[in-house]
């Protein structure tokens, strides 16, 4: 069972909510990149998805576009992301998906990127502008070196892909809960309680975590109704971005950890 | 003439060769693929084909002529230059073959909003002119760098009822408005048609824009033997995304006595950050929906370009291109900024014919070519807009060169 098998089956236990938790890496730099993830999985955070920034975010919103800009002057890169992911696992045993855009990964070599992916510790790789039909070979490598590829399925997602992505898909479908980019709302899309009932029916028992706009605790609570989790991206960012040069920005981040998982 | 439709396609997954694809959000997959079905269906049908014609001939001016430049040719001594007048369609430039052809396939997909992103504002001025034809709401993406250099543009769009959005991410060009327009599109997708103005971008985009803009070669292959009783040596273009070159190279990829020659943007040489020389400088990547040649660091993120012109100021090229490029049965190379110019200025004083920046790399590397030809031999490039967009940056280019002396 991998790791993010793992931590769904927990969340399933004890009734939820489950809690993924989004911080580009190098955010404001590598060092404090490590610490926030080790503090927000500590506070509870169930999946830490960990952002590779890159030049040209097409599927990302402001705060998220600022992000990658702080995290690429810092230095950032795909092997750096890998470095932090590294750090990361030495301190905590959550599970660790890395998000990213396509370059990268293919700039770096799909083959060299599966085995360092796992070598770092990486449990499931998420390519935001790699759809199904562009997929291959990058899943069957990350599969041969265990490591979880992850599909996203929208509104405009047929049932038909829903199935074939529940299909070539490991650890969880990620749900986009709305039509639009990365970015905080004041409320979970009205259609996504619906979405997430016509994925579980093609997601072959597949976890769902279920993201975009998404920022408050009752957002996670009303997003945990229908699906096994839910993410969190730009909310957190903004609080790194609002305290990043602060010594207990990693303290801050852990706080609205537990304050969206009604822990606080 | 028509263009030419359904001839040469991609493979299913609209991949030419290694290049190409749809690398897109999983938001736009739907979207994508509707319009692929939607432009099949279209082109296959003959009402559509010949309300495309009929603009083409009668709003936009086709067919172009294609003009012998006497004089420039006989001062470079050589072969025989011939210049497609992309120049003399509405609007001034190339673009308009293909924003027509892709408003009126949303016109028939039934979306009411176009989005649109441009670089040296033609495309922009291509498609709000094509909306404000078919009475569609048109909303143009311009990076910040843009508009200052290409201002007449700007108003130009607003005149045609356009609403221009200021793009202020990256370098503030031509990348960065295209993924502004991305981000439109993928919030508004009901309703909202995404009208993308060069051979790049997920398939079906550069099957469709080639296809749209082929009636250039179609017209220029004709004339060309109609003219000269015979095919060219050679056909030269500039590239950015690369349309001008798909539009005009796909009528004679058959003819394989005459070579096709890219022209990229050399900026101020092949340095990081300095160029748009994708084949000089860049290496496989996914940008924008495609995989193709890009210009990239060791990391994977895409550099800052630079050019005089910005319609070539971006760091990827069409798919299609780099294929032939693989192929080899196109050959690419590149003009610097100061060529460029000086190709502007040859132009204007020996044939009366301002060229666009874009299109002046096309010429400066013709007249690289034509002294190395016979007398008999033929040059055709294709002069792909008209540089009156251009004289206001030119004029601070050559009064700093002056300042400079």
């Amino acid at each position: 069972m991998s790791r993010l098998d793992g931590s769904f089956a927990r969340i399933r236990a004890q009734g939820g909510p489950g809690l993924v938790t989004y911080v580009t890496a190098g955010d404001p730099d590598a060092a404090t990149s490590v610490r926030i993830l080790v503090a927000i999985a500590r506070a509870g955070a169930d999946v830490l998805e960990v952002g590779v920034p890159f030049s040209d975010p097409l599927a990302d919103g402001p705060v998220i576009q600022r992000a990658s800009e702080r995290a690429l002057a810092s230095g950032m890169t795909l092997a750096g992301a890998l470095d932090v992911v590294r750090a990361v696992r030495r301190e905590v045993d959550t599970p660790i998906v890395l998000f990213t855009y396509a370059n990268p990964v293919v700039r770096m070599d799909a083959s060299v990127f599966a085995r360092s992916a796992r070598d770092a510790g990486v449990d499931g790789v998420l390519i935001l502008d790699h759809p199904i039909e562009e997929a291959e070979p990058l899943r069957s490598l990350l599969v041969e070196a265990g490591v979880d590829p992850i599909f996203l399925v929208s509104p405009t997602t047929s049932d038909e892909r829903i199935r074939r992505s529940a299909e070539l898909g490991r650890g969880f479908l990620y749900v986009i809960s709305r039509l639009g980019i990365t970015g905080v709302s004041d409320q979970v899309a009205s259609g996504a309680a619906g979405l997430v009932t016509r994925v579980r029916a093609g997601a072959a028992g597949l976890p769902i975590a279920l993201g975009f706009g998404i920022s408050r605790p009752e957002h996670v609570l009303e997003a945990c109704a229908t699906a096994d989790a839910a993410v969190v991206g730009s909310a957190l960012v903004s609080v790194i971005a609002a305290h990043g040069s602060a010594a207990d920005v990693d303290a801050r981040a852990a706080g609205f950890v537990r304050w969206l998982k009604g822990t606080a | 003439m028509e263009p030419s439709f359904g001839r040469r396609d991609p493979d299913a997954r609209g991949y030419f060769g290694a290049y190409g694809g749809r690398f897109v959000p999983e938001t736009l997959v739907a979207p994508v693929e509707a319009l692929e079905r939607a432009y099949r269906a279209a082109r296959d049908e003959p009402a559509f084909r010949a309300a495309l014609a009929r603009l083409l001939r009668d709003f936009v001016g086709r067919a172009t002529p294609l003009y012998e430049a006497r004089r420039l040719s006989a001062s470079l001594g050589g072969a025989r230059i011939f210049l497609k007048r992309e120049d003399l369609a509405h609007t001034g430039a190339h673009k308009i073959n293909n924003a027509l052809g892709q408003a009126l396939l949303a016109q028939r997909m039934g979306k009411r909003r176009i989005v649109a992103e441009t670089g040296a504002g033609q495309h922009g001025v291509a498609t709000a002119t094509a909306c404000a034809l078919l009475g569609l709401s048109c909303e143009i993406y311009m990076g910040a760098e843009d508009m200052e250099r290409q201002s007449l543009n700007v108003f130009r769009m607003q005149l045609l009822g356009a609403t221009v959005r200021r793009v202020d991410a990256g370098a503030r060009t031509l990348k960065d408005a295209i993924n502004e327009a991305m981000r439109d599109w993928v919030t508004n997708v009901v309703d909202t048609y995404y009208l993308l103005g060069s051979v790049l971008g997920p398939h079906p985009y550069p099957l469709m824009v080639r296809e749209f803009q082929s009636v250039i070669g179609q017209e220029a292959r004709a004339q060309c033997l109609d003219q000269v009783g015979r095919l060219p040596d050679a056909v030269v273009a500039c590239i950015g995304g690369g349309s001008n070159a798909m539009g005009i190279f796909d009528a004679f990829l058959g003819d394989e006595s005459v070579r096709l020659v890219g022209v990229e943007a050399g900026g101020h040489g092949i340095e990081r950050g300095q160029h748009a020389a994708r084949f000089a400088g860049g290496s496989a990547g996914v940008l924008q929906g495609t995989r193709s040649y890009v210009l990239q660091d060791e990391a994977g993120n895409i550099e800052l370009t630079h050019s005089i012109s910005a319609g070539l100021d971006y760091a990827a090229v069409g798919p299609e291109h780099a294929w032939l490029h693989e192929t080899g049965r196109a050959e690419y190379t590149w003009v610097d900024d100061t060529a460029a110019l000086q190709a502007f200025q040859r132009l204007a004083r020996e044939e009366g014919i301002l060229p666009a920046l874009e299109s002046s790399h096309a010429i400066a590397h013709a007249c690289r070519l034509a002294p190395g030809l016979p007398p008999d031999g033929v040059l055709l490039v294709n002069l792909s807009g008209r540089g009156d967009k251009d004289v206001l940056s030119v004029q601070k280019v050559l009064d700093a060169v002056e300042e400079r002396r």
